[in-house]
């Protein structure tokens, strides 16, 4: 048992290494302005938003849909703590420079982003998680909206400025860096799912009941997965800050849970690895390979703009009622070298 | 009466939301009634009617554009329900609200494809849109239509429950699904029906609704429907009486919320409500006892 988990470790390992590498050697040999990479850079974005909805859903079962608010307060927390003391007044002119006057350090900050999510995360869950399946998922849904219409508040304006953009905080160009953060952050959240933690959480989202009576501590174990989760959606959140370069809290509507959700039930429920995938299949293929179907060419009907999206969002219908367990279903990277039949039965 | 006068403008308005969101909400009421699924896809149904009607009334006129687009978003709910929740009738709950939320995505997107972006503007209805004097105030005839419309529309749907043989179909199927197989009720027809009858509904409210707002983009969709839920919620999941008093109390509630200058706020106390319901009252106003819900 030892030797194949070391196995495992080693094949995960030589794989996100060479990862790694494909992408600085990429950084280093393709042109700047290379479509590439905003593709990665939102990738990574979505991988960690996506990976840590699947530790809420897929792997404690809480189905919840409130990531858009918990991202939007990580990416509010890091550009209103970050923005240069110089360049607030001219970002917050509706609001004399607004009511900090001082920058922190870019890692920081993006730890308090996280931190912020995660205590936002904490006071909602003390009422919602008590409730179940749809009730729980329509009232995070809620608690979302209610995040956003604080944040758009003309009050909280010297705080959010409000309903203008936000920009001028440090942002990173270096795609090495969206996947060293996303990649630290997916590392944490893997280890936390192998841990006894994450086989409480397992066993809660098979059986709440069976749980409980094994000695799980319900209510502690939600908690904890609905927070942390919540943390690393703050943490995307503020990476999706510093990808877009300006920030408007109008993006983070439900519709971008919805697309969280959608990634990860492509990616598979219960399966990391199929969440990054999922997510860089997701992004590419929303922004970059299905462009063509947006220009129209003679002769040729219905191509326009806004077709790529349709012929997308079929796709998606086709995976969702059709390949319900996703491309990885419950399994991982490292059970893929392994052509063991038991395996397969067990991950079913 | 200084107060009523000066506010009887917001009330009136919140009435009429009311109305509009009692008929969107009594789809969602139903569907989940029987199939214990939210349809997520519901709201974009209700886009959907206006869409068409945006479409059919530049080319035909009124007396066959509004039959037409009653027809249209029947057949939309209808094909939706056989297409994306049929097959998943088998699968844990959660698939099939997944499949709901992706129908909405792909509603979304074939509406961004057609209408090409820019918000299009809702035709006109001559009768609908005269003035009404109220007191010192005027107002929409729709704002004063709706109300009554919903109120003749949910008699009618109780009648059809409470004393057609389909009716006690749904209410057997709401009770206990696998029973009502068992004592020969054609499941599937009985789901269809409920669909067919919730589009009917939202395209009635779509028409309501788009003639007091005047334009439609491809996600107007989507917060009337999560209210209307909300209504459907509070009101008590699976009654229909209650999701029209759900309704009815959010409707007002936000037009007064409005009327204080608080706008920004007035998504937020739908939400805020439906929070304190679920943990105060899990079963809502009306709802029968559940045990699966907290």
């Amino acid at each position: 048992m030892k030797g194949k988990n070391v196995q495992k470790l080693f094949f995960e390992l030589v794989a996100i290494a060479a990862l790694f590498c494909a992408v600085a050697l990429m950084e280093r040999f393709v042109p700047a302005g290379h479509m590439i990479f905003p593709v990665l850079k939102k990738g990574c974005v979505y991988a960690l938003a996506a990976v840590s909805m699947n530790l809420l859903n897929g792997f404690t079962g809480l189905f919840s849909l409130g990531h858009a608010g918990f991202m939007l307060i990580g990416a509010y927390t890091y550009a209103v703590l970050t923005i240069p003391p110089e360049a607030r007044g001219s970002v917050y002119q509706y609001y004399e420079g607004g009511v900090i006057q001082f920058a922190l350090p870019w890692i920081a900050a993006l730890v308090l982003a996280g931190l912020a999510a995660a205590l936002f995360a904490f006071l909602i869950g003390l009422p919602v998680l008590r409730l179940k399946s749809d009730y729980l998922a329509i009232a995070t849904l809620g608690f979302a909206e209610i995040i956003r219409a604080l944040v758009l508040w003309d009050g909280a304006g010297p705080l959010t400025n409000a309903s203008n953009i936000l920009r001028k905080y440090p942002a990173f160009n270096s795609t090495l860096f969206y996947f060293a953060v996303a990649g630290f952050c997916i590392f944490l959240i893997v280890l936390l799912i192998n841990s006894s933690y994450g086989r409480a959480f397992k066993a809660i989202r098979d059986d709440e009941i069976a749980a409980e009576a094994m000695g799980i501590n319900l209510a502690r174990h939600k908690m904890l997965s609905f927070t942390i989760s919540s943390f690393f959606a703050g943490v995307s959140g503020a990476l999706l800050a510093m990808f877009q370069a300006t920030l408007q809290a109008n993006t983070f509507k439900s519709a971008m849970t919805y697309e969280i959700l959608l990634i990860v039930v492509i990616g598979g429920m219960g399966s990391v690895t199929g969440s990054c995938l999922a997510s860089f299949l997701f992004v590419a293929s929303s922004e970059w390979w299905l462009r063509f179907l947006d220009k129209s060419y003679p002769g040729v009907p219905f191509l326009r703009t806004g077709f790529r999206m349709v012929v997308f969002s079929v796709i998606i219908m086709i995976f969702v009622l059709f390949f319900r367990k996703g491309i990885m279903g419950s399994r991982e990277l490292s059970d893929l070298f392994r052509r063991r039949p038991k395996k397969k039965e067990a991950a079913k | 009466m200084d107060w009523l006068s000066k506010n009887l403008p917001y009330l009136i308005s919140g009435v009429a939301t009311g109305g509009q969101y009692a008929m969107i909400a009594i789809g969602y009421t139903m569907v989940y009634g029987i199939l214990r699924l939210i349809n997520f896809a519901h709201g974009d149904i209700f886009m959907v009617a206006g869409l068409v009607m945006v479409y059919a009334s530049a080319s035909l006129p009124l007396w066959l554009s509004i039959p037409l687009v009653l027809a249209a978003t029947v057949a939309l709910g209808f094909v939706i329900e056989r297409v994306a929740y049929k097959p998943l009738r088998a699968a844990p709950r959660m698939s099939a609200m997944i499949s709901a939320i992706g129908v909405s995505y792909l509603l979304q997107n074939v509406a961004l494809y057609v209408t090409g972006g820019p918000a299009k503007i809702y035709p006109e209805l001559p009768f609908l849109n005269n003035p009404v004097p109220i007191g010192s105030a005027t107002t929409k005839m729709v704002n004063l239509v709706t109300p009554i419309l919903t109120i003749v529309l949910v008699f009618a749907l109780l009648w059809l429950i409470n004393h057609t043989k389909v009716g006690m179909a749904m209410r057997a199927a709401a009770k206990d699904f696998e029973t009502s197989q068992l004592m020969g009720i054609k499941i599937n027809s009985v789901i269809s029906v409920t669909f067919v009858i919730g589009s009917f509904l939202a395209a009635v409210g779509s028409i309501m609704y788009f003639t007091s707002y005047t334009s439609v983009v491809p996600t107007s969709g989507a917060m009337p429907g999560l209210k209307a839920f909300v209504a459907a919620v509070f009101g008590g999941i699976g009654s229909i009486p209650g999701a029209v008093i759900g309704a009815f109390i959010i409707g007002i509630c936000e037009n007064i919320i409005k009327g204080l200058g608080w706008t920004t706020f007035s998504d937020a106390f739908t939400f805020a409500l439906l929070i304190v319901i679920l943990v105060a009252k899990p079963t809502g106003l009306f709802g029968e006892k559940a045990t699966d819900k907290v």
